[in-house]
């Protein structure tokens, strides 16, 4: 683990750094993957940035609403750069519908945006592995296996390994694209259906999982549930001569030749 | 080639559905129960016994059942200057609702005179400890500073903020939210 590095006054934070690449080459695969699709040009990592801007702002602006009063005494606190004031929810939640809203706007068609989405997604995936490796950040359940390691005062899985290596692995079935069908949209649920599927088998080995009644794993069953929804979809999707309705236009509109 | 089929799906979700089942295990087993002591968010606050500031000792276990703030700090840096009138003034707040703040001083890197002059300075008024041989720096596994600690009353560390300075706003909702935990 290596989470920080100190270059004279500064302390780079290189899991927020390995978070940063995965979002610059995913942004740059689906630029080209866009291109291939024949979307607009830059449309795809427009989304992707805007979507990442108004996820930070709406991250920080739902921690401040937990406590009103004290940002509203001191709102020049809002522009503080402690990762620790952050509400991730609030943030996934403004950064999908920003992204939603930029694509009504543009008249993104749904499907072949979510395709050209797809290599950004498994990138993300394998940068935030990454971060994990460099942090420590969801770490594993305690072990004897031969290739544990020492982390946090105990031998542990290498639940951060498993994972990149099942986020590679993904990113490698996603760039074979073989469901085919570019611009259907199957092969970003693809993705998520991967995804899904290499979290309920690794979290098994993880020592931080939140835990439900009955002793279940949350993030295991949350990932069945994606799983199962993404290959309901995944088959109405692949329908052969299924139309693909646009964002931004009414369907009659988005299903005429 | 076409999506999966049915039966496929079906047989993968009835396997995950079974490991689920297989790999459930109770609170206790991840950090949801008591965690093993370590200096990162989810675990126990590494404890340690160190004298303080004006004669007498201080140990972090003793003051369990009180959400705490340890602040390492040194006299030399200039965003634990920063801050350090921030943490006094939200110590000042909380104090009666029962928060402890500790600064560490990390003496091993500084002298006790200009600890002493820095307390007077900022008319500091929470306890100071001295950390004369850095072995609460080594095992808060110290990269910069400040750093800071925020534990809530089961010992739990629950923020971790590395660097600053922290605006008070900052300090003052991770307070609150040591407080709002009760217990």
């Amino acid at each position: 683990m290596f989470p920080f590095l100190r270059l004279g006054p500064f302390l780079l934070q290189l899991p927020g750094l390995a978070l940063l690449a995965g979002v610059w080459v995913g942004s740059s695969l689906a630029d080209k993957e866009a291109t291939r699709l024949k979307l607009k040009p830059g449309a795809i990592s427009n989304l992707i940035f805007y979507a990442l801007v108004a996820g930070i702002v709406g991250a920080r602006l739902g921690y401040a609403a937990r406590y009103l009063s004290t940002y509203l005494a001191n709102p020049l606190a809002l522009l503080a750069l402690t990762p620790a004031t952050l509400f991730p929810l609030a943030g996934m939640v403004t950064g999908v519908a920003v992204a939603v809203l930029f694509g009504r706007r543009k008249r993104l068609p749904l499907r072949p945006t979510l395709d050209a989405l797809a290599p950004a997604l498994a990138a993300f995936l394998v940068g935030s592995g990454m971060a994990n490796i460099l942090s420590g950040d969801a770490f594993g359940s305690p072990t004897n296996v031969p290739w544990a390691i020492y982390l946090w005062d105990e031998n542990r899985h290498p639940s951060q390994v498993y994972e990149t290596l099942a986020a590679l692995l993904v990113f490698a079935v996603e760039w074979k694209q073989p469901l085919g069908r570019p611009g259907a949209g199957v092969n970003f649920l693809l993705v998520v259906a991967l995804s899904a599927a290499a979290r309920v088998s690794l979290e098994a080995f993880r020592g931080d999982s939140l835990i439900w009644p009955g002793g279940f794993r949350a993030a295991q069953v949350v990932g069945l549930v994606v799983m199962a929804a993404s290959w309901r979809l995944m088959q109405s999707w692949n329908q052969p001569g299924l139309a693909r309705p646009r964002l931004g236009l009414p369907r009659q509109e988005a299903e005429a030749p | 080639m076409m999506a999966p089929s049915a039966r496929l799906m079906t047989a993968v979700l009835a396997l995950g559905g079974v490991w689920t089942f297989l790999s459930r295990v109770p609170p206790s087993a991840t950090t949801g129960g008591a965690p093993p002591p370590s200096p990162r968010e989810g675990f126990s606050a590494p404890d340690f016994t160190l004298d303080l500031l004006g004669g007498g000792q201080l140990t972090l276990s003793d003051l369990r059942g009180k959400p705490v703030l340890v602040n390492l700090w040194a006299s030399w840096c200039p965003p634990c200057r920063a801050e350090m009138p921030s943490i006094e003034k939200v110590y000042q707040a909380f104090q009666s609702q029962g928060l402890v703040v500790l600064g560490v001083n990390t003496t091993f890197q500084d002298s006790e005179s200009d600890v002493a002059a820095f307390v007077e300075e900022f008319g500091l008024t929470f306890p100071i400890l001295l950390d004369r041989e850095g072995g609460v720096s080594r095992r808060y596994q110290m990269r910069g500073l400040p750093s800071t600690f925020f534990i809530d009353r089961q010992g739990v560390i629950r923020t971790v903020v590395i660097g600053g300075p922290m605006s008070e706003a900052v300090i003052q909702s991770k307070v609150e939210e040591l407080l709002r935990q009760g217990g």
